[in-house]
């Protein structure tokens, strides 16, 4: 199996597209939060590539067009933001204090958790970026010294539980306004909760878009003073 | 032909925001500043919605699976996380919580806020 998947340039791509449709599959059945198609997909690729020995490399070699596609992606998202352009100004205040201040909650609520269970230095700050954008994460990750595939991983699981826990979240917290919804999942959860914010509306996910960038920038800016907190 | 423009469009804009990339020493990458180039296009005009509308749509859609080869890249870091996952673990679950919860209610009490003093 491995050899003809090393040869394949369609295997990667195809077994994660089958891991998705099979996660929709389960998804329309229960309409539960636990059962995510992108967390249903990865469980899948991952079994089977176990099951059948091959190494995540063979796999990558050829599932990594997917992620090709996450630039030009990421660009689009400027497209329903422009479309809900009118609600960004009618709302710019709550907006950009909004996002600033996740972006301080999540850097200030890492460093006290980073405290409180006698984390290290260099752990500490692979943890700092773990809300933002995985292509920023790394660079703030990397410049501060910290492990990037830990942070990598940290960014992908966040992403995945606040993709999983958006609905939850915002029932719980009462958060009703669209605009808030998508500031507070694409604050937390960077692209992979955006995801989800588009399905759930379309001004949560032109909103959602926005925070990504945003927060990831603000980040770039204060993690540097954080890092020197502890 | 339609959509080959549209493509093109995008790929354009990205391929502009990797040479932004390239000119800026910053950890900030393409797609962020390809984005905020997108954007100004389409407010200054150069570009309008219907010439990227449904290339946009498209890839916004399918843009869950491009996430699948880097979540399942987490099995090759697993080493690296395994004696570290408790702590880890923890801050993870409760900082995207807090941190979605509180910026929810935050940004939604501004938004109240502003409307009640307009209806003032």
């Amino acid at each position: 199996m491995n050899n003809l998947a090393q040869e394949s340039i369609f295997f990667g791509m195809a077994i994660s597209l089958l891991g998705y449709e099979i996660g929709l599959i389960i998804k329309r059945k229960f309409k539960m939060a636990i059962f995510n198609p992108l967390l249903i997909a990865v469980v899948i690729v991952i079994l089977f590539l176990a099951v059948f020995h091959v190494d995540y490399e063979t796999y990558n070699s050829s599932a990594k067009y997917l992620s090709y596609l996450l630039t030009p992606s990421t660009v689009c998202l400027a497209v329903p933001l422009y479309q809900q352009l009118h609600l960004l100004r009618k709302n710019a205040k709550a907006v950009i204090l909004g996002i600033t201040s996740g972006v301080i909650i999540s850097l200030t609520s890492v460093l006290l958790l980073s405290k409180l269970f006698g984390l290290n230095h260099q752990q500490y700050v692979t943890m700092l970026p773990k809300s933002i954008t995985t292509a920023i994460g790394m660079g703030v990750s990397e410049e501060m010294g910290g492990i990037v595939t830990i942070t990598v991983a940290s960014i992908i699981i966040t992403g995945i539980l606040g993709n999983m826990m958006a609905e939850l979240i915002c029932k719980i917290f009462r958060i009703t306004e669209p605009v808030a919804k998508g500031i507070a999942i694409g604050t937390s959860a960077h692209a992979v909760g955006t995801a989800k914010a588009i399905e759930m509306g379309e001004i949560e996910g032109a909103m959602s878009g926005l925070a990504i960038a945003v927060a990831g920038l603000l980040t770039v800016i204060m993690a540097s003073f954080y890092a020197n907190l502890m | 032909m339609k959509y080959l423009r549209q493509f093109f469009i995008i790929m354009l804009i990205s391929l502009l925001g990797e040479a932004l990339k390239w000119l800026i020493p910053l950890p900030i990458p393409a797609s962020i500043y390809g984005l905020v180039l997108m954007l100004l296009a389409l407010c200054t005009g150069v570009i309008t919605v219907d010439k990227v509308e449904e290339a946009s749509t498209f890839l916004i859609e399918i843009m869950p699976v491009m996430f699948i080869p880097a979540s399942v890249g987490l099995l090759d870091s697993w080493g690296a996380l395994k004696d570290i996952i408790l702590p880890i673990g923890a801050i993870i679950v409760i900082t995207t919580i807090v941190v979605m919860g509180l910026t929810g209610k935050i940004t939604q009490g501004i938004i109240r806020m502003e409307k009640r003093k307009k209806n003032e």
